[in-house]
């Protein structure tokens, strides 16, 4: 009786296939059938940021999305962002050297979000950042470091860029 | 916070999704983005039993422009309107994308989904019927266009048939000086009051700005006022016409806003939409 | 950002070490409660209540049964489970003795109340599950407001609260105070209200239960702050030993007090996989916690203080109501907030004479739980509205009234009968008007009134009393006491430590913040240290964290027992060297040598391998194994954190729109043992503070429906609406601490509202109005402006 949906579902790279009731949000699909728990879920209405992904590189709320909608498109999740090594990228660190976690339950939905939109966006102000940090809720920093952590890494990135 | 379980079909042709939306019936719901449609069904609030997907649907995204009109496809995202090059006929378009949820609503959410889902105070409304905007329509019957005043019976009620299906959204009259601001205490929220300002926006009355406001009625509410307000699309007599179209439009009492706030609002936004059109 | 990972004197403590906690939290292998599963396991979801005050004609879940992956689904009478009651042991004219049950009975007293558990093989099918449930409901008239709770024809809410009182006080009544008041040159009066609030922890509420035969334990890995409690709570409903309960708490996402209580659906869901023997996870969803946790907040204050025409305090006289919702808590009870606006109200101002009444009052709303500050943020409001308002009736400046009136000299006994600690309450507010005058706030406000535009700067001064343990609890009389914390310490054969704490941190960063206290004891790379915390087996006891403690105590306890390792260590290092105890010392360099002859040494991976594994060679009466404790409780009232708060902001003549421009915290901690986590707490406690003062309400239709069940309603702010923080930090160490260090945890969210509420009237002062309440209406401030300018008369309070 239960409606069940034959997806094939590319996630950090990896392709899985899958049968699930359509009903399944992306953000359960990542967390629970494939174990990929890292992506949180706080909300489930959008508006918290939390499951934040990206969905063919642009920062989207999985709990917003059914898997079944984005077979085909490239889904990555705050998994992907460490080296093969577990050594955390330059966002990753510009987290930590500039404490913009706490309890850590929203980090990884800011962590896609920055890392979507400087993708798009390398050279973005303060402000712009702060627009984009508006996206999600933190209930322990403050927002503030989480804007520095960005715009640092930006900054280096830019630097590195054009060293290099 | 889960939702009820639905059936899925993915449509990939505009044809096929009327058929399935004609065979479904009053049961089925079209999702493209799913921005509002998914918050809802978490809550249970609205429970399809069928969901026909078209956002893998060919050809529905992308922006065009026809001569001096400008066509937007239904699937294309918020994102994709904000950081189009649509300067200066449309840059209305463009700038009022940063009033719409946030960054990751707007990677996902549409055009034809926000009109669709028929929102008063959502910014694609307001601005459609400012703007004067044809919404194109597949259904069983084939192609129909609803001019946007058409469009909106009320709150989340369009004059869509279920087994409709928006493809297209056209402009078809530029607006380089034209604005929309609103206002919610958070940013990002759906506004209390918001007004969009074309300052070209009346053929008829070349010289008094068009205003359409969000929050004050179900529907985004146009508000054109008489030959008194000739000559009032210039710096200076902003504040006056503001004040006249607040005191013009009916306002009633409701939870948490009075009337006698949301008309000040009315008045403040209508100026600052105008100095931000005349700026433009 | 990278120098000074080491303190100035070459010390752990004082320096920002990078957290331990960061890297597995950052790359998505931080293992939250939903993260965590189980073979077989279930998942639960609660029929709740659709009424806010009715009787419960009857449950029938027979249907819930036949929706497709139901397993089971059971009642209170299915359960069976003891009543959760929390006791304080004061006449029952001040408290009442009420009990919170596990799922509904017989009655429900808010709207969102646990009444049955369905549980499914996954979450959606619990939610299926749901709809098939049908209760019938009597219904009472709600109670919803504090007008209505104490009318004298209202309905009760529990037949043992009379008049819906939980809680009565009168405290203090200094001898004479009456007269006080009767000479006093100027009675200055205040009228507040603070709205109900969330806590809102990002991570909600959750648990993952199941019985494991080879332990005879139930272990219950929960989300809480009170891991013990928990253990207690649930072995006590259940009817189990407390052996045969094990408590576990994994990464948390946060707490604020909210998970500071026993949860009635943590316990429904253990006993639920006591009785199935299988695994029952239950996540509360969002809609549940903004409607149906814990809350907290919703108070109303009536002062009256007497003033000399120098500005001088003289007198106070308060009466506070605290709206606690349907249940006193557990194990808190509906006291935590009546008792702490009692007690704590002075704040950092001499006060002569004293009297207070503090009542608790039962609605039919979610019940009451601490939330950061508790009572506090709205205490110090009414202090710093009465310094503002005396200013203003007596013609004099705000800052030198709050001058005349800070407590200077220390230690101070105040008229609430605490003894504060030294701290820099003048030199904070010096420090932060200095700062916004040379930021140039001062003429950027005259400027911009110049143009029309509406600014005001506002401060707040504050101390928060940190660490409360025995004595300062014990004062309050409630039957479970919180107050020591011990710690337990092994060091291995690699010289590595493990050191228990009864603490747990949920963001606060005890992973290296103790770490680096427990480090700079036994002079080890920070590396070497690993903090244990969160699972009753073991930790033998330990309250867990709130009420800024758990540095303090905490630290307190771990600190204990890495000196107690080190006199372990010295003591078998004089006896395999053959010299007196008093002859060795600790070499700085993970070893114990002869202080007169460094050369003879021993490093901690020697004398543990001695420990473990020549055991004959070790002293008589010593060990075997290297391991000691450490306990530490806080015999005095506490160790008083201090700060002052200066806000610029403009508003929105047009829209009525408060913007914060400028935040600056000037704070005193004592000892920072890690400066950055320190300036983390401070700026994430002003987010929420100004949350409270500007943005979150939780409120209720007439029915006692509430009418913030999603994120659009509830405005958590996001980064466009909290400004950047600046921080300046002073240090008064507190000697009686183990590190000098003083509470950091809450002092934010107490000191924003009181600031962002007296720069809001100081940018209103023309137009007459004065602003009493959080959060502050935009319409109200819209009027204000609209109105314009008056004369200079008295104002009017905007309610």
């Amino acid at each position: 009786m239960p409606d069940i949906q034959l997806i094939e579902l590319n996630v950090n790279g990896e392709s899985h296939d899958l049968a699930i009731p359509p009903r399944r949000t992306l953000a359960d699909v990542l967390r629970h059938d494939l174990g990929l728990t890292g992506t949180h879920v706080g909300c489930e209405h959008g508006i918290c940021g939390a499951c934040t992904v990206l969905i063919d590189g642009a920062p989207a709320r999985a709990c917003l999305t059914f898997a079944v909608q984005v077979e085909g498109a490239e889904i990555r999740t705050v998994e992907s962002l460490a080296g093969p090594d577990g050594a955390m990228n330059d966002l990753q660190q510009a987290f930590t050297d500039h404490h913009g976690l706490q309890c850590g339950f929203c980090t990884p939905g800011f962590l896609m979000l920055a890392e979507g939109y400087l993708a798009e966006e390398p050279e973005p102000t303060r402000e712009e950042i702060r627009e984009v940090v508006a996206s999600n809720i933190c209930r322990c920093t403050g927002y503030h470091t989480i804007v520095d952590a960005i715009e640092h890494c930006a900054r280096k990135r830019r630097a590195d860029c054009a060293s290099g | 916070m889960k939702p009820a379980a639905f059936t899925y079909h993915r449509a990939g042709s505009v044809r096929r999704a009327v058929e399935l939306l004609s065979e479904l019936g009053e049961d089925a719901k079209v999702i493209a983005g799913g921005q509002s449609l998914v918050a809802m069904m978490n809550y249970r609030l609205a429970r399809p039993e069928h969901l026909v997907d078209i956002a893998h649907v060919k050809g529905l995204a992308g922006i065009r422009r026809v001569g001096g009109a400008l066509h937007i496809g239904a699937l294309t995202t918020h994102h994709a309107v904000e950081v189009a090059d649509l300067t200066p006929d449309f840059a209305v378009l463009s700038r009022t994308m940063r009033w719409v949820g946030h960054l990751p609503i707007r990677t996902r959410g549409t055009i034809g989904g926000s009109l669709a889902h028929a929102d008063g105070t959502a910014e694609w409304c307001i601005l459609a019927v400012l703007l004067d905007a044809r919404i194109v329509v597949e259904g069983p019957g084939g192609t129909r266009r609803i001019a946007a005043s058409d469009l909106f019976l009320g709150p989340f009620t369009s004059a869509l048939e279920p087994d409709e299906l928006i493809v297209e959204v056209v402009f078809p009259r530029r607006a380089p000086r034209a604005a929309l601001t609103e206002y919610a205490e958070r940013r990002g929220d759906f506004a209390i009051v918001a007004a969009a300002v074309d300052l070209d926006g009346c053929p008829e009355a070349p010289d008094i700005p068009l205003v359409v406001l969000g929050g004050v009625a179900p529907t985004p509410l146009p508000v054109r006022l008489g030959p008194d307000f000739t000559g009032t699309t210039g710096p200076g007599r902003f504040g006056e016409f503001a004040t006249a179209v607040a005191d013009q439009v009916q306002i009633r009492d409701d939870t948490g806003v009075s009337a006698h706030y949301r008309r000040g609002l009315v008045r403040t936004l209508v100026e600052r939409a105008c100095e931000e059109a005349a700026q433009a | 950002m990278k120098e000074g990972r080491i303190g100035a004197n070459g010390t752990w403590v004082g320096a920002s070490v990078p957290r331990r906690e960061d890297p597995r939290l950052l790359t998505g292998r931080g293992r939250y409660v939903d993260d965590l599963t189980a073979q077989g396991m279930l998942h639960a979801q609660f029929v709740r209540s659709n009424e806010a005050h009715a009787r419960i004609v009857s449950v029938d879940l027979s249907e819930v049964l036949n929706v497709p992956g139901v397993v089971a689904a059971f009642t209170a009478d299915d359960l069976n489970l003891r009543d959760m009651v929390g006791v304080m042991e004061r006449p029952e004219h001040e408290f009442r003795v009420t009990a919170m049950p596990v799922l509904a009975r017989d009655r429900v007293r808010f709207a969102g109340e646990p009444i049955a558990i369905v549980i499914a093989t996954d979450p959606y099918t619990a939610e299926d599950g749901l709809e098939a449930a049908v209760v019938t409901y009597e219904p009472l008239p709600p109670v919803v407001s504090e007008e209505a709770a104490l009318a004298p024809d209202a309905v009760l809410l529990h037949d043992e609260a009379p008049d819906n009182t939980y809680v009565d006080v009168t405290m203090f009544a200094t001898e004479g105070i009456d007269a006080v008041f009767d000479d006093a040159h100027r009675v200055i009066g205040v009228d507040l209200r603070s709205g109900r609030q969330n806590a809102l922890p990002m991570e909600t509420r959750g648990v993952v239960a199941e019985w494991i035969d080879r332990d005879e334990q139930l272990l219950v890995r929960t989300c809480t702050q009170i891991p013990h409690t928990i253990r207690d709570t649930v072995a006590a409903c259940a009817g189990l030993d407390e052996r045969q309960v094990r408590v576990i708490v994994p990464d948390m996402g946060g707490g604020f007090g909210q998970k500071s209580c026993v949860g009635r659906e943590e316990v429904a869901a253990a006993a639920a996989a006591l009785r199935l023997r299988r695994p029952v996870k239950w996540i509360e969803d969002r809609r549940d916690n903004l409607t149906a946790s814990f809350l907290g907040r919703e108070q109303h204050y009536r002062a009256r203080a007497a003033f000399d025409a120098e500005g001088h305090l003289l007198a106070l006289d308060t009466d506070v109501i605290c709206d606690m919702g349907a249940y006193s808590a557990y194990p808190s009870t509906a006291a935590i907030e009546p008792m702490m606006a009692a007690v704590e109200m002075p704040g950092v101002y001499k006060l002569p004479a004293y009297r207070v009444r503090a009542r608790a009052i039962a609605t039919n709303k979610a019940p009451t739980a601490a939330y950061r500050g508790v009572s506090r943020p709205q205490c110090v409001m009414v202090m710093e509205r009465l310094m503002e308002r005396a200013a203003r009736e007596l013609g004099l400046d705000a800052l030198d009234v709050r001058r005349r009136n800070l407590i200077t000299t220390f230690p101070y006994k105040n008229s609430n009968n605490i003894t504060y600690d030294p701290g820099s309450y003048l030199e904070s507010l010096n420090l932060c008007e200095q700062t916004l005058r040379e930021e140039g706030w001062y003429e950027r406000k005259a400027e911009a009134a110049a143009s029309g535009r509406v600014m005001g700067i506002g401060y707040a001064c504050y101390s928060e009393r940190t660490a409360l343990a025995s004595t300062a609890f014990s004062e309050r009389k409630p039957r479970a006491l919180v107050s020591f914390d011990m710690s337990d310490i092994t060091m291995d054969m690699t010289g590595s430590v493990r050191v228990t704490t009864g603490t747990l941190s949920h963001g606060q960063s005890h992973e290296t913040t103790m770490a680096q206290i427990v480090a700079d004891r036994l002079s080890l790379p920070i590396d070497k240290v690993k903090i244990v915390q969160g699972d009753t087996d073991k930790i033998t006891y330990g309250f867990g964290s709130f009420a800024s403690r758990s540095i303090v105590i905490g630290g307190g306890a771990v600190a204990a027992a890495a000196v107690a390792l080190t006199d372990q260590l010295r003591i078998l290092a004089a006896h395999l060297l053959e010299v007196d105890t008093d002859a060795v010392e600790l070499d700085g360099e993970g070893g114990v040598r002869v202080r007169d002859e460094p050369e003879r040494r021993l490093s901690y991976g020697d004398l543990a391998f001695v420990a473990y594994l020549q055991s004959p060679r070790l002293p008589k009466g010593f060990g075997p194994g290297l391991r000691a404790s450490g306990s530490y409780d806080m015999l005095a009232d506490g160790v008083f954190s201090n700060a002052t708060h200066g806000v610029v902001v403009e508003l929105d003549p047009g829209t009525g729109g408060v913007r914060i421009l400028r935040y600056v915290c000037v704070e005193d901690v004592g000892v920072a043992i890690n400066p950055q986590v320190v300036e983390g707490q401070c700026r994430g406690g002003i987010a929420q503070g100004i949350a409270g003062a500007l943005f979150e309400e939780v409120r209720y239709d007439p029915s006692g429906q509430p009418l913030a069940p999603s994120f659009m309603e509830y405005k958590v702010p996001t980064a466009m609406e909290i400004p950047d923080i600046r921080i300046e930090h002073l240090e008064t160490p507190s000697a009686l601490t183990e590190s000098g260090a003083k509470g950091a945890g809450e002092g934010g969210t107490i000191g924003a509202p009181a600031a962002v509420l007296n720069a809001v009237n100081d940018a209103l002062r023309d137009t007459g109005v004065e602003f009493d309440d959080t959060p502050i209406s935009r319409e109200l401030v819209y009027r204000a402006l609209e109105n314009g300018p008056v004369g200079p008369g008295a104002a009017t309070p905007a309610h």
